[in-house]
């Protein structure tokens, strides 16, 4: 029999607990091991995306040095290739910002209709709640493809009237000047499509940092006499500033790597192009989707360092986001 | 509002206090009978109020375009519309109640306006969806492919369209396969972040939100460099790649769910002396079933709509290529994206039939997705979104006891 540790101190008996310790199984050290090969094999993937791509961009990093970043054109056969995705990049962002410009208000204002100011059931049957939750995610369910069909066959010719107004009467700003006089394909139209795609990523984030805000400042609030927009204002915002800049950037990561929708809408011209009413233009991800399989091996090796740099900027984005959600929910238990 | 009920409520405490006080109260007029107002209170009179601010809005933006100024267009009626409406709301309200009672209604009527501005885009895509593709949608459709289909000129429209069969067979697959692929080490991931631990739990979860926000055609650039360069075009390329972008999915939906599952129950578990593997085997995942299938369902439903990856994996082709592991493939989402672009009319009518099908595909994952996992639901009563990045179900919220208590906390914010 064994005796129980024990120890006295001013005639009191503390008893010591006792760690019990046994040996794990071989099974469960197998089991362990194959969590962490899983768990480590997403790093494993992300190094190989870098990995191999890096690899497979070296001839067109060779073929046009620090040029790659800097130049405009996109000539990868003949005797000088002389190709760049400096007008793709800037293209990106032009597009990612129009589009998180329509997305973030929009995103905002429903998650807090969500979270917020709508009832559980509507007229006491109608489960609104579950309902616009439901359909939050279906719309993220909704493939790139439809989106950009429909941008382009819908949205295209009631957004040019739009445009039209935009430059007729805001053309003193530079970005709203239009030299060619032709609306369509433009940067406007391919963000408003990009930004539909995001709202529902950052109105399901926000939500969630939204319902985070802990329930006993804001019964403080109410109990003090505060209205609902009080409590948003002084509460809720307050509480979630840092988780809506990551939903905001993730948002963001998401519309940089928008390929698909963008392909269909934008017509590909190569200048640099900051006016965003006007016809053509150009954004990595679509650049790929667009030219792949013309132009050659040096064609196919360029494409794979576009998509390269396209990695890398929105890994950085997306961690630096990731991390600022991860904190501003942890903060918020 | 408040501060009414406050000053009521006030005068109402003092009449308590001063009963015999009787000279004073005897000549002042009654107070006034106290309603509480509730924040969330919405009466028939309110709603009135609502539609009445909009209706004359309405009219004077009607009479400022049709008989005034002859501006036409229906973006610029709404345009000028909601402004019109929300300062008309407020300075009604200001004028009924208080300035605080003005502001709450404003901003929720603008709030309303972003909930049913995100619904817009959701509703009008599924009428173009169904709009154009309906009526080419047919079981000829459904059953013949490309093969042996002429781009005749714009005039011939009729026998050679072709179907979109060869394009289902190779989505569905492409999905099985990526499926097979991924799930089992989404779910892993899950459980080694959820359940094993370790010093690598934290980053691991950042890369996996990283991860999940990769652009999809990096994944089809990166399968491209790996894998078509080796060997060749093919269905299960397609397939890698998809699975790239399930994993992430699927690991956080899995992740979250595994969460909810009670503590109590991996310590019975353990008590029994069950080894770990066990406890996670019959005890953690058998209880997270339900809204482990939901978000496998749903990273199912991400994964089929996906184009970009499958240019460079699976090529595409017109005919039925069942095999999956050699020569290009279709899927539904290529067909569609290639068939758009042609400029014959029936072509891109095939297309639409191609997004149609795609579109009914995904929505009927979805559904079922929702379906068996209808009975998982969080504590506020509503159920979760499922694109979820990061924790936030504390484990104590699910014990019964602090369940209860965050009930009736709720009950009294929600009156």
């Amino acid at each position: 029999m064994t005796t129980t540790p024990t120890e006295t101190r001013g005639g009191e008996i503390l008893i010591k607990p006792i760690t019990i310790t046994t040996k794990r199984s071989s099974e469960d050290k197998a089991f362990r091991g194959l969590a962490k090969a899983a768990g480590l094999g997403t790093f494993v993937i992300l190094f190989l995306i870098g990995l191999f791509l890096f690899i497979q961009a070296v001839p067109a990093f060779k073929s046009q040095g620090i040029g790659f970043l800097t130049n405009t054109g996109w000539h990868t056969t003949g005797k000088n290739p002389h190709f760049g995705v400096l007008s793709a990049l800037t293209g990106s962002i032009i597009i990612s910002i129009i589009a998180l410009i329509v997305a973030i208000p929009v995103s905002i204002a429903c998650a807090l209709f969500i979270n917020e100011y709508a009832p559980t059931r509507l007229l006491g049957i109608f489960p609104l709640k579950n309902f616009l939750t439901a359909s939050v995610d279906l719309m993220a369910a909704v493939p790139s493809i439809i989106y950009g069909m429909w941008g382009f066959f819908v949205l295209q010719p009631h957004m040019t009237g739009l445009e039209v107004w935009l430059s007729d009467y805001l053309g003193f700003i530079p970005f709203f000047k239009n030299k060619t006089g032709i609306y369509t394909s433009s940067f406007l139209i391919c963000g408003t499509v990009v930004g539909i795609m995001c709202m529902p990523i950052i109105t399901s984030l926000c939500r969630e940092v939204f319902s985070l805000t802990p329930d006993g400042e804001r019964e403080g609030a109410m109990s003090l006499g505060a209205s609902r927009a009080r409590v948003i204002r002084d509460v809720v915002f307050p509480f979630s500033k840092g988780g809506m800049l990551g939903s905001i950037m993730l948002g963001l990561g998401r519309a940089l790597g928008e390929a698909i929708a963008v392909a269909i809408i934008i017509s590909l011209a190569f200048p640099v192009n900051t006016h965003v009413l006007q016809a053509g233009g150009n954004s990595i991800a679509a650049l790929i989707a667009l030219q792949w399989g013309s132009g050659g091996p040096l064609g196919t090796s360029a494409l794979l360092a576009a998509g390269l740099v396209l990695f890398a900027i929105t890994l950085a984005i997306n961690m630096i986001a990731s991390r600022i959600v991860n904190a501003s929910k942890m903060a918020g238990r | 509002m408040t501060e009414l009920l406050n000053n009521d409520a006030l005068s109402e405490e003092a009449d308590k206090l001063a009963p015999e006080d009787g000279a004073t109260r005897a000549s002042m007029p009654p107070p006034p009978s106290v309603r509480r107002i509730r924040p969330r209170e919405f009466r028939p009179s309110d709603v009135a109020l609502l539609l009445l601010s909009a209706l004359s809005a309405f009219s004077i933006v009607w009479i400022l375009f049709t008989q005034l100024t002859l501006m036409n267009g229906p973006l610029g009626f709404v345009v000028i519309w909601i402004p019109l409406f929300l300062g008309m709301y407020w300075l009604v309200n200001r004028q009924l109640f208080t300035r605080q009672v003005a502001i709450d209604r404003l901003i929720g009527s603008i709030v309303t306006m972003g909930a049913i501005l995100m619904m817009l885009p959701l509703v009008l895509l599924t009428i173009f969806v169904f709009q154009r593709g309906l009526k080419q949608l047919s079981w000829k459709a459904l059953t013949s492919t490309q093969e042996g289909v002429v781009y005749a000129g714009a005039g011939s429209h009729g026998n050679a369209i072709g179907g979109v069969a060869h394009a289902l067979v190779g989505t569905l697959e492409q999905v099985a396969l990526a499926a097979i692929i991924g799930i089992p080490a989404a779910v892993l991931t899950a459980v080694f972040i959820n359940e094993v631990g370790g010093r690598f739990t934290k980053s691991i979860r950042v890369i996996v939100t990283a991860m999940s926000g990769t652009p999809a055609i990096v994944a089809g650039v990166f399968i491209y460099s790996i894998w078509v360069l080796r060997f060749s075009y093919s269905g299960f390329a397609g397939a890698l790649a998809l699975a790239i972008i399930l994993l992430p999915t699927v690991t956080r939906g899995t992740e979250e769910v595994l969460k909810v599952v009670h503590n109590d129950l991996r310590e019975a578990s353990i008590a029994l002396a069950a080894p770990e593997w066990r406890t996670v085997w019959s005890v953690v995942l058998p209880t997270a079933r339900s809204g482990l299938i939901t978000s496998i369902l749903l990273g199912i439903a991400v994964s089929i709509g996906e184009t970009a990856p499958l240019i460079m994996t699976i090529f595409g082709n017109q005919v039925m290529n069942a095999n999956p592991f050699s020569n290009p493939q279709m899927a539904l989402s290529l067909l569609a994206y290639k068939q758009i672009k042609l400029p014959i009319q029936s072509q891109i009518d095939l297309g639409y039939t191609s997004a149609l099908v795609l579109f009914i595909l995904v929505f009927a994952v979805f559904i079922l997705a929702r379906l068996l996992g209808g009975n998982w639901k969080r504590r506020g009563g509503s159920r979760r979104s499922m694109l979820s990045a990061v924790r936030w179900t504390p484990a104590s919220s699910m014990d019964p006891t602090s369940q209860e208590i965050s009930n009736t906390k709720e009950g009294a914010v929600d009156v």
